[in-house]
């Protein structure tokens, strides 16, 4: 602390030794805060403050990277990325943002993708993804457009983006994988109490209500994934098929290697308070079903959605944290008006936990168009 | 992967290839470093000329008595030198010694250099002329001999002398050329040939790795010229001199080896001097347009899945006087711990490739001298070893070389026979050139 010479209450001359002020009592020295502590940055690992280019000139530890944590919160929507325990480096990546219609509807967008691993640069696919689809839904949004169209329109801009990566003329890693940039996708546009969900391979989006006695949390996305294939064509029930070494190997992404896209979208507007989830595997992998998932979604979530992303995010790397987690939060009220466009699939009434018979049509809902 | 240059130095480009991902627990890290180095500012890639770094050469030449047998090796001898001189570029110092049982400058004479023009051209060859020979064999002496001379000529910074001998050390111990060798390493470099078959392949190969320099066999007197003009021309393109490989390695970590790969296998582990905290320099020599490969091994302190490490940082450096160092260019060799068998367990092509020519080379010297001590089982396996590698490797140069000791039965499996009445030419021919590699089939 600077060294006082009147007291900051009474402005009575003091001397160096003095912890209070002799006229009126006003204490003068505290312990010190971490403002007044000089910021050095030091090496997580070994603790030296030798530092170069990213690396500790010590004992050669990797310094924390700007991915490897990311947070960030704009109203109605808020999302946590992290590197996790097992991964030197975060391949998932994520945008938030709002914006509104030409009417003045404001409107919320958020973006999730995962690199795919047995890709070249999958870091940088995650963020291109991310950084085109953003771009395209906030100016489709803003022009009016329907968002159901913005959000197919979005993901063929970031599968443009993440392909054009195979062709910008960055040399092959030798020895390394040189299968074109990719990665997954997931967004969620939310706008005069529409939620429109937009996805390709294993990124998800679950629905998850405030009350959780009463309503049940749905998961909205299906997996583009060899697993859901072997279920979807009734091949193997659910268990066996997740069982399997194959189950999470994805049957579709973003770039160049993809043989064809096949952008699914679903649109719904929830009928009670909640919250939407988009994630990535790193999440979904340690709570698959909606309700175990439901189970570590805080119950202010809607109020509090950093908090409640953080604590998802938490969760993953306590129970592992196997892989790169990311997870956008979006609060959602239901309208007060009646919804104005046509219902959906999904705008089923609620299934009561006390109805035996309740069934949620939800895979058959959720159906990319043309299957 | 990084390069620093600034014009009229060559530039240095620096390529790491590794696989950095580790197993849980794996400690030990491998990576080929390729190191190219291409002609700085206006020279565009041609050697540069009399305007360029000051070179001095000494030709040292064996006039012991037994290269009056035949009476042609002399005669080649002389003709080689000349061509040597013919091909020194105009400006560059240089000198002619005659080496017997002590070494004698035999031009200019005065215990110094020479300046390369017409006139000294036609007096050096005239002196060559007198040439007789008579004598022992001090390999040691002439190598003493020529560090004097270099001394007498500070100013150059490239610093080259060709040693031709065809016998071996016979006139003095083992240990007076080593001393020799110990005061003249670092002062100047040197490529060694050996003419005939009398002398021996592992002395020579000493002084050639000391000096950073080529070891060859020219068993036919009569290809002496045009080996020594193309060394010369070597020597002449040579842009930066007293290059030093630097290897910067985290706390606790040990570099298990540092080895030229390509063009030739050298091992550089005992070559190390340290450069400060955690660096040491392993002495690479005179670069013109040229590349080169190193295979660098690193055992690094285990981390944790997840983690990612600093392994070695690599750089080219040129040492100043003022004992900074100059860098030249930098690449990085990292550690990555995953779980994730499927990268952990994939072997770099390149390290692959050059842990099998380095295989080979061992394999071949392994060879030669069972064979010698009459071990013929292991002879016969060693050789076989190598004709394997030597196949998978695409080193055709080198399994050509062994047909001529071997009959192959069966390449990919190693499989071999000792040919009978195998030539001592060919024998040593194989042995001299065993360290030499080709690089990656692409």
């Amino acid at each position: 602390m600077p060294q006082q010479t009147e007291c900051p209450t009474c402005a009575e001359p003091l001397g160096p030794q003095d912890a209070f002020c002799g006229a009126c009592g006003t204490a003068l020295t505290g312990p010190p805060t971490l403002r007044d502590l000089p910021v050095v940055p030091s090496c997580p690992n070994c603790g030296s403050t030798e530092l170069a280019d990213g690396w500790c000139q010590r004992c050669g530890h990797a310094q924390p990277r700007e991915r490897d944590h990311q947070e960030h919160e704009v109203t109605g929507v808020a999302a946590v990325s992290d590197r996790g325990l097992r991964h030197h480096r975060n391949e998932d990546a994520f945008g938030v943002a709002a914006t509104e219609g030409p009417d003045g509807t404001p409107a919320v967008v958020a973006v999730v993708c995962d690199g795919v691993s047995s890709s070249a640069r999958p870091d940088e696919a995650s963020a291109t993804a991310v950084g085109a689809a953003t771009d395209s839904l906030l100016g489709a949004l803003a022009a009016g457009r329907d968002p159901g169209q913005a959000m197919h329109e979005a993901i063929g801009a970031a599968n443009r983006a993440v392909t054009a990566l195979a062709h910008d003329g960055t040399p092959a890693e030798p020895g390394r994988h040189n299968n074109a940039p990719a990665c997954t996708y997931v967004s969620a546009v939310s706008t005069g109490g529409l939620v429109t969900i937009g996805w390709v391979g294993d990124t998800r989006a679950y629905w998850i209500p405030d009350d959780r006695e009463s309503a049940e949390p749905y998961r909205l996305t299906e997996d583009d994934s060899w697993a859901a294939r072997m279920v979807a064509a009734e091949l193997m029930d659910e268990a066996e098929a997740y069982a399997d070494p194959r189950a999470h190997a994805i049957t579709g992404w973003l770039g160049a290697d993809a043989e064809e896209l096949d952008p699914h979208t679903v649109s719904f507007t929830p009928h009670v308070p909640g919250v939407l989830l988009i994630c990535t595997d790193g999440l979904w992998n340690y709570a698959e079903a909606a309700t175990d998932l439901a189970f570590f979604v805080r119950a202010d979530a809607r109020a509090e959605p950093l908090a409640a992303a953080r604590a998802l995010v938490r969760f993953a790397v306590e129970r592992g944290g196997h892989d790169n987690i990311t997870v956008a939060v979006l609060p959602i009220d239901p309208p007060t008006a009646p919804a104005v466009h046509d219902a959906t699939l999904l705008d089923v009434p609620l299934p009561r936990a006390a109805d035996p018979d309740a069934t949620v049509p939800l895979r058959r809902a959720v159906e990319p168009a043309g299957n | 992967m990084a390069s620093l240059s600034k014009p009229g130095a060559p530039r240095f480009d620096v390529d790491v290839f590794q696989n950095e991902y580790l197993a849980q627990g794996a400690r030990e890290v491998n990576a080929i470093v390729t190191v190219t180095a291409t002609g700085g500012g206006t020279s565009g890639g041609r050697p540069l000329s009399a305007a360029g770094p000051g070179a001095a050469v000494v030709l040292v030449i064996d006039c012991s008595g037994s290269m009056e047998h035949p009476g042609t090796k002399m005669r080649h001898a002389r003709e080689a030198t000349a061509a040597a001189i013919d091909t020194l570029r105009e400006g560059v110092a240089f000198a002619v010694v005659a080496g017997t049982h002590e070494a004698v400058d035999v031009f200019p004479g005065n215990g110094r250099l020479a300046v390369v023009d017409t006139y000294t051209r036609g007096h050096a060859k005239e002196a060559l002329r007198r040439l007789k020979p008579a004598g022992g064999t001090a390999i040691g002496t002439w190598i003493t001999k020529a560090r004097q001379l270099f001394d007498s000529h500070p100013q150059a910074s490239i610093r080259h002398a060709v040693l031709l001998t065809d016998g071996r050390n016979e006139h003095e111990q083992p240990a007076d050329l080593q001393r020799a060798l110990d005061a003249a390493t670092g002062a100047f470099t040197a490529d060694c040939r050996g003419v005939g078959t009398d002398w021996e392949v592992a002395e020579l190969r000493k002084i050639s790795s000391a000096l950073l320099g080529t070891v060859d066999i020219v068993a036919e007197p009569s290809g002496l010229a045009d080996d020594f003009r193309a060394m010369m021309a070597a020597a002449m393109g040579k842009q930066v001199a007293d290059v030093a490989l630097r290897v910067w390695t985290p706390a606790n970590a040990r570099v298990k080896f540092v080895k030229q790969v390509a063009p030739a296998v050298e091992d550089l582990s005992d070559r190390r001097t340290e450069a400060g905290t955690r660096a040491g320099d392993y002495p690479t020599g005179s670069w013109g347009d040229e590349s080169r490969d190193y295979h660098v091994c690193v055992e690094v302190p285990a981390a944790a899945v997840g983690n990612e490490m600093l392994a070695a940082r690599i750089s080219l450096v040129l040492p100043q006087p003022d004992g900074t160092a100059e860098v030249l260019g930098q690449g990085l060799v990292r550690a990555v711990w995953t779980d994730d068998l499927a990268s952990s367990t994939r072997i770099n092509a390149q390290v692959a490739h050059y842990t099998g020519q380095a295989e080979l080379a061992d394999s071949i010297r392994d060879g030669l001298e069972a064979h010698r001590a009459g071990d013929l089982d292991r002879a016969t396996a060693k050789l076989g070893a190598a004709v394997r590698l030597a196949h998978a490797g695409g080193n055709e140069g080198t399994l050509k070389l062994l047909r001529k000791v071997v009959d192959v039965v069966d390449a990919r499996e190693g499989t071999v026979r000792f040919r009978k009445n195998v030539s001592e030419a060919d024998s040593m021919t194989l042995e001299t050139r065993s360290t030499k590699t080709v690089r990656v089939k692409k």
